[in-house]
């Protein structure tokens, strides 16, 4: 069975300039009807049409998971990658229709918790709008410490304040605030889960923090939200189908092997999931391994690639597509 | 339309039958003349009319009957529906799911109004008219899985997901093939699967939890799963075990046909909104052999399926007993002419 088949017609009601790096896109369906119900930490695969390419990013849905007559997505303008967030900077806007997907949640809360503890640095406050939404409606515990990099650059701590008081916290960078977690963590009642969402650096600290204050793993839960990465291009044969295709360097392998027509199964396209996981037949080079889910001996054996966000540098690569 | 919903017996005296028309949609599991398991499962979307398949929640002339029969179930032991303290919002994510596929697939039977979270829900069959709150557990006479579950015909196992794993944390459980909500409640896939032979080694359960975790909303999917029944009998529980096992032993030459029944589970899983959690519906249809075999076709591949299979198959499925016997009336069913592919019944 095929994932993310499941597409959503949708236009572009509003577009709206958070600061200077971040734009909020409001989604509604194209026959007006309600879009599906989703829980918080979801995203969305938005579908650039760009010319004749075609970009498929994975967004977490912000708005409340209570009203669903649109989705939000906040959008970080990032000018050195691949495009997808300079497209919807300066090309969508009001009206635009785009494909969306259902929603997927690879970020789910854990509904146990006695309390809900969550660490958000700069764009990965996103997912937390939309949990926060959900467990007020729900007279949820629930705790928010969320690091910025100056007042400006603060998207939302604004409306979460108004919205949550002193249940949120606000770190600015540039005024020296920082958050004390091996304190913060010391003084969680049993039950307490931890998620985090921010810059890899931010999530190992947190996952690395607890580890050392002795917190279990099953209670500890982050989502990278790393997009993939431009490279050199290079050249790969899809041994499977029987053709060679060309990653340039602004695509994903994923992508280029979805405009040679095939259709592999996918759902974070941030190399989380582990749904497009791809044996590699042969291959001549160099992996750029930029995943989170394969093993380390895997990498080292050269014998998997998550095409979605891993480049190649090298003569060959044969992989069984 | 119009259903001619039956009033009929799954104890005591088993007046349960199926109409022609309903052996005609009977969802026969069994596409070539062997069985071995797999990880059979493909898209749960509407299909072919007239089939099991033709809605996502089927609805047939045993509806009214089986509803009764659970209610009796639960009457004397109401442990058969369960739901851990963090699932109640799953439940409400069923009772949703439920009962908009049912307004939609049968609008005859059951009517949805909707204004924002004040709900009205009729449903013809069962005579109910209830007003509640969406999300108010207090505006209900039962719990949302439980009351929506008195409603739909087959068990529902609800699953939580975390950890990268499910977690039969609720579920309405009445019409088994011998396994125990209350025992399995809070067990994880691997736990609740842990007695089943040969698959493990096969890595089936590997398999098939990486693809139930990763199922999405609006895409559900499903199985088929079979066993057998002496008696059409719904519940067959391991709490109940000593009304029904000694069953086992009463099969003999002359009442294969009408006691043996061939107990088909449409297995279901659906992706739930609010909560995240797997909804797993295990959908039972029953069908004697004297039933079965007015198909040859079924006659002939039933026959060829059941004299093949693995030991360890029938002793999981606890046919041991009386295997020989059904093998030996189904071989005078079969005239060894070759069957067509597919499951249909010519």
């Amino acid at each position: 069975m095929k994932s993310g088949s499941n597409r959503i017609e949708a236009v572009v009601t509003d577009v709206v300039t958070v600061n200077d790096l971040v734009k909020r896109f409001h989604f509604q369906r194209v026959d007006g009807g309600l879009l599906p119900t989703f829980s918080g930490g979801a995203h969305t695969v938005v579908e650039m049409r760009d010319g004749d390419r075609t970009r498929l990013n994975p967004y977490s849905l912000m708005s409340s998971p209570l009203d669903t007559h649109d989705y939000t997505i906040s959008v970080r303008r990032d000018d050195v990658g691949r495009g997808g967030s300079l497209f919807m900077h300066n090309q969508v806007k009001p009206g635009h229709r785009m494909i969306i997907s259902n929603p997927v949640n690879l970020f789910s809360l854990d509904l146990r918790a006695r309390k809900h503890l969550m660490i958000a640095g700069g764009i990965g406050i996103t997912p937390f709008l939309a949990q926060t939404s959900q467990l007020a409606g729900r007279g949820g515990n629930f705790e928010l410490h969320y690091s910025v990099r100056n007042e400006a650059l603060a998207s939302y701590a604004d409306v979460l304040k108004q919205r949550h008081g002193k249940r949120v916290n606000i770190y600015r960078d540039d005024h020296e605030e920082r958050l004390d977690l091996p304190t913060l963590l010391a003084g969680q009642p049993l039950g307490t889960h931890l998620y985090v969402c921010g810059p890899s650096g931010m999530i190992d600290w947190v996952r690395k923090t607890a580890a050392d204050a002795g917190w279990p793993v099953e209670n500890v839960h982050y989502e990278h939200f790393a997009a993939p990465q431009p490279g050199k291009p290079f050249e790969v044969t899809l041994a499977v189908s029987g053709i060679g295709i060309h990653v340039g360097e602004n695509e994903s392998l994923l992508e280029a092997i979805e405009t040679a027509g095939l259709n592999p199964p996918y759902l974070c396209r941030g190399g989380v999931c582990g749904q497009c996981e791809t044996n590699v037949i042969s291959h001549d080079g160099k992996f750029l391994h930029n995943d989170h889910w394969l093993s380390d001996e895997d990498k080292a054996a050269g014998c998997k690639i998550m095409p979605c966000v891993s480049r190649f540098e090298g003569k060959s690569l044969v992989l069984e597509r | 339309m119009g259903i001619n919903f039956k009033q009929e017996t799954f104890r005591d005296d088993y007046t349960f039958r199926n109409s022609p028309e309903q052996i005609r949609r009977f969802p026969f599991p069994f596409h070539e003349d062997g069985y071995m398991y797999s990880v059979n499962i493909e898209p749960h979307v509407p299909t072919r009319k007239n089939s099991v398949f033709e809605h996502l929640f089927d609805v047939d002339e045993h509806y009214v009957s089986e509803m009764r029969d659970r209610a009796i179930v639960l009457a004397e032991d109401p442990l058969r529906c369960q739901s851990l303290p963090h699932m109640t919002l799953a439940g409400w994510d069923t009772l949703e799911l439920l009962m908009t596929e049912k307004a939609a697939s049968y609008p005859d039977l059951f009517t949805l109004t909707r204004d924002g979270d004040k709900w009205h829900w009729i449903n013809r069959p069962l005579g109910i008219d209830d007003h509640f709150t969406f999300g108010d557990t207090a505006t209900l006479p039962y719990s949302p899985l439980e009351y929506i579950t008195r409603q739909s015909q087959g068990d529902f196992a609800v699953c939580d997901q975390r950890e990268n794993n499910l977690w039969m944390d609720a579920g309405m459980v009445t019409t088994q093939a011998d396994w125990s909500l209350d025992f399995d409640i809070g067990m994880n896939f691997f736990e609740w699967h842990a007695p089943v032979p040969l698959a493990h080694e096969m890595g089936v359960f590997t398999r098939a939890l990486k693809f139930l975790t990763s199922i999405q909303q609006g895409q559900p999917a499903r199985r088929l799963n079979w066993t057998m029944t002496i008696n059409p009998r719904l519940d067959t529980s391991p709490e109940n075990f000593h009304k029904w096992g000694t069953d086992r032993a009463t099969v003999t030459p002359e009442n294969v046909g009408q006691k043996v029944h061939l107990r088909v589970e449409v297995q279901m899983f659906f992706r739930l909104p609010r909560s995240n959690a797997i909804l797993f519906p295990i959908r039972c249809y029953l069908i004697s052999m004297d039933e079965l075999t007015t198909s040859p076709k079924w006659a002939r591949r039933f026959h060829r399926v059941l004299r093949d299979l693995p030991n360890e198959l029938a002793e999981y499925k606890g046919l041991v007993r009386y295997r020989p016997t059904v093998v030996e009336w189904l071989s005078k069913r079969d005239d060894g002419a070759p069957t067509s592919p597919g499951f249909g019944p010519d």
